[in-house]
């Protein structure tokens, strides 16, 4: 984070319900601790940068145009910064400005992908090929092609997350219209093989999307050299608001897709809608931010992240990386905790703000999908926490959450019978245990 | 030059400065409404007071009220979603009713801009598949307030459920979304003074919705998507303003309405005024100058900084002639001479003046020079 945003974060003393990072206060034991809860869910969602706050508030009152209305400088005025939004957005992929297609969201953009897509080509290629560890709303989006007729295969992940490049490559026919494969996974932060992947998709004739919602200022990322044919991005998963996203559409070769949003023809008919002019201009800045600080970011957020993993597993046995450590987001941790209980270690550690999987299936408590498909004994699902850092996350921050996970595992454990017979040396899966 | 005078408010309106404030701080909210922890708690604590603000201010129950990007998406969800084989929409819909079904059939107007009601139900009738009906509560074009609740007690009769794009008229005329007889109801909030990029769908609770997008399974599984806090909470900000507004607010822009229109007939006797026989927005007039293409008038008074639109802000890129003045029966090239002035919530009576010196003096372009 540069010196500008660290201001901005910290004059801007009132993030919500509660201070993210760079205040410290006095903690009952007399040390420095940081405010808390600490916010440690940055794949959930983001805080908006002050910065990209900035720049969408005068598009509210002042220059409040219809950026479709042609005939005055109202509406000019808002055009112009729409367009300048969309090069920023098609900047930091890569992209021309005319392959960007404003949406509410990355669900929205899904949806219009995958449904698009497919509906413009299934009477010709009705097949398409997904992840089973995708974003729910690329799923139910191929849920939903199923009812139409679409068939869809379902791949499995090796154990470390990734996709395997020969499974990928066999599933392959001649009717597969589109591959859907995202750039980084929501829970495990896992980098898929994007360029592999495009260039398999290229060589086959089929079209490439990816959700790149996590991936996006994230990664560096480049629809030309990765051959992607469309993607997916998020506003506020990047630092901009919440309600905005874009999709990328190759122009050449040119993708064609059927509308999901039917009615003026905003968006060269691709997404009907006025188009909200102050959050494009949140999602466009919040894209230049990011291209400008990402290297320095990424190395600052690694640097953390690891700083978090080796100090929790240098104290703590028997904790469990999800996903490959290796082709992983920066600011992604998913760690396993055995012989503890899930719902106890979130109670245990209620000081941080994290996640036991994703933002939409956080009231369930079923176990995380993404992480039964590596593999993952159901236990050890269920005691899973997904540790996301991000812009104005801090070394203080990293340091406390480090003692507050130690100090709740290794209570839990005490507590527990299992762990006592694990310490002994006992198998515990060899234990019969009498039915009641 | 004196700075430029805004008469568009029906393609868009500024936002208020007390719901830009709301929106402010509700972008300082760190958390996803969907998230468990402290931060996701307070974010969805400040959506589902908003919806609860909203719900009030137009009468709604709470879980009637599904969050959408805008009125075109809830437009679009409404008739989607309901999964109805047949789809009635009158001939003066917004391309967002209009255009989304491809077999959707057309009810027409009478040439006082309102809805043919005898058409409706002999259409109705002749075809017992279920149906659904869209009709707007007033138009975005001539500001004609819609028989909607006639409507639906002949689509009800005919076991059809009616849709209401209610769009243009939240906070111009009274609006109890309960008791306007409508099964679905689209609203907006860059119309009033509220941002783009959110709309809702009122939905009563007997109506069953396949959602347009999949996903998370937010707002109870009709609209999924993390929701955009910032915009809800503009939404619900805006809402209340121009609901309590409401009253005085249609009677003042009334007035600077009729007193535009009786200067505009004073000043071009040829002038015809479209709708004024009808129910009609105090803020809207529909007004063509015969022999003059609206492109040109909209350019001149643009050049004199007075911002007007000659159809819907959608499709003004485009010149055609307006589809709605066509359907009330309009020849081509009286329909393709006519311009729309919008009133709001910062309209003066010097905009009044403003137009006035920029628009009477308008002339046909002569062959004879």
């Amino acid at each position: 984070m540069n010196a500008e945003a660290k201001k901005a974060a910290n004059g801007n003393d009132k993030l919500g319900n509660g201070k993210l990072g760079n205040g410290t206060e006095r903690g009952g034991a007399g040390r420095n601790r940081p405010h808390t809860p600490i916010y440690l869910d940055y794949q959930a969602t983001t805080p908006t940068d002050p910065r990209v706050v900035e720049a969408m508030l005068p598009y509210f009152t002042e220059k409040f145009g219809n950026p479709h209305s042609r005939n005055h400088p109202f509406g000019w005025e808002a055009e112009e910064a729409v367009e300048k939004a969309r090069e920023q957005v098609a900047a930091i992929i890569g992209a021309d400005p005319r392959e960007i297609v404003f949406t509410s969201g990355a669900t929205e953009s899904n949806n219009l992908a995958i449904k698009g897509v497919m509906r413009f080509h299934k009477d010709r290629k009705n097949h398409m090929i997904t992840l089973v560890t995708e974003h729910k709303c690329v799923l139910d989006s191929a849920r939903h092609l199923e009812m139409e007729g679409v068939e869809v295969t379902y791949l499995p992940v090796q154990q470390n997350g990734l996709v395997d490049m020969t499974v990928l490559a066999a599933a392959i026919t001649p009717k597969t219209a589109l591959i859907s494969i995202m750039a980084a996974n929501n829970e495990i932060g896992v980098i898929q093989p994007l360029a592999e992947i495009g260039k398999l998709c290229r060589t086959k004739g089929v079209y490439f999307h990816t959700d790149a919602a996590q991936a996006v200022g994230k990664i560096p990322l480049d629809v030309e050299a990765m051959h992607i044919d469309l993607m997916s991005i998020s506003g506020h998963k990047i630092y901009g608001p919440k309600g905005m996203g874009a999709l990328y559409v190759r122009r050449k070769p040119r993708v064609r897709l059927e509308a999901l949003i039917h009615g003026g023809g905003q968006e060269r008919g691709m997404r009907s809608g006025t188009l909200p002019t102050p959050l494009c201009v949140g999602l466009g800045e919040a894209c230049a931010i990011a291209m400008k600080e990402m290297p320095a970011e990424a190395e600052r957020l690694k640097a953390l992240r690891e700083r978090l993993y080796e100090g929790i597993t240098r104290r703590l046995p028997e904790v469990f990386l999800n996903g490959d450590h290796e082709n992983r987001l920066p600011g992604n941790l998913n760690l396993s905790f055995a012989y503890v209980e899930g719902e106890g270690l979130m109670m245990g550690i209620k000081d941080l703000s994290v996640s036991s999987g994703s933002a939409c299936t956080s009231a369930s408590l079923e176990p995380s999908y993404v992480l039964r498909a590596l593999g993952v004994e159901e236990e050890l699902a269920h005691t899973s926490i997904r540790f996301g850092l991000g812009r104005f996350t801090t070394e203080e921050e990293i340091d406390y959450a480090i003692e507050q996970v130690v100090e709740a595992v290794s209570r839990l454990r005490e507590l527990s019978p299992l762990w006592e017979m694990a310490q002994e040396g006992i198998d515990i899966k060899s234990i019969k245990w009498a039915e009641h | 030059m004196n700075p430029p005078v805004y008469m568009d408010y029906n393609a868009t309106a500024p936002v208020f400065p007390a719901a830009a404030a709301a929106m402010g701080e509700a972008l300082k909210i760190a958390g996803n409404p969907s998230s468990v922890h402290r931060y996701g708690r307070g974010a969805r604590k400040a959506m589902e007071d908003a919806r609860e603000r909203l719900a009030a201010a137009i009468g709604a129950q709470l879980p009637a009220i599904v969050f959408t990007s805008g009125a075109t998406e809830a437009n679009n969800l409404a008739l989607l979603g309901t999964g109805r084989s047949r789809i009635l929409v009158s001939a003066i819909e917004h391309d967002s009713v209009r255009g989304v079904s491809p077999t959707a059939e057309l009810v027409p107007v009478q040439r006082s801009g309102v809805v043919d009601l005898a058409a409706l139900e002999r259409m109705l009738g002749a075809d017992r598949r279920p149906a659904l009906v869209s009709l707007m509560l007033a138009n975005n074009e001539t500001g004609v307030v819609q028989p909607v609740a006639e409507a639906a007690e002949i689509a009800h009769r005919y076991g059809a459920l009616l849709h209401c794009d209610a769009v243009q008229a939240l906070g111009r005329i009274a609006l109890d979304v309960s008791a306007l007889g409508a099964d679905l109801v689209s609203l907006s909030a860059h119309k009033i003074g509220g941002p783009a990029g959110i709309g809702a769908l009122y939905v009563k609770d007997h109506v069953t919705l396949k959602p347009l997008l999949a996903g998370g399974g937010q707002e109870r599984g009709r609209r999924a998507g993390t929701e955009n806090l910032s915009g809800i909470v503009g939404f619900a900000a805006a809402a209340e303003i121009a609901v309590a507004r409401q009253p005085d607010e249609a009677e003042r822009l009334r007035a600077l309405r009729d007193a535009l229109e009786a200067r505009i007939q004073a000043e071009r006797p040829d002038a015809v005024l479209f709708g004024i026989e009808s129910p009609r927005l105090a803020n809207t007039s529909c007004v063509a100058l015969p022999g003059i293409a609206a492109e040109r008038q909209v350019i001149a008074l643009d050049l004199a900084g007075v911002a007007v639109s000659a159809g819907a802000a959608c499709s003004s890129g485009k010149v055609r002639a307006s589809a709605v003045l066509g359907a009330m029966g309009a020849p081509a090239d009286l329909a393709a001479s006519a311009i729309r002035v919008s009133l709001g919530w910062q309209s003066r009576a010097e905009d009044i003046d403003r137009f006035m010196a920029a628009w009477a003096g308008l002339r046909k372009p002569s062959l004879a020079a």
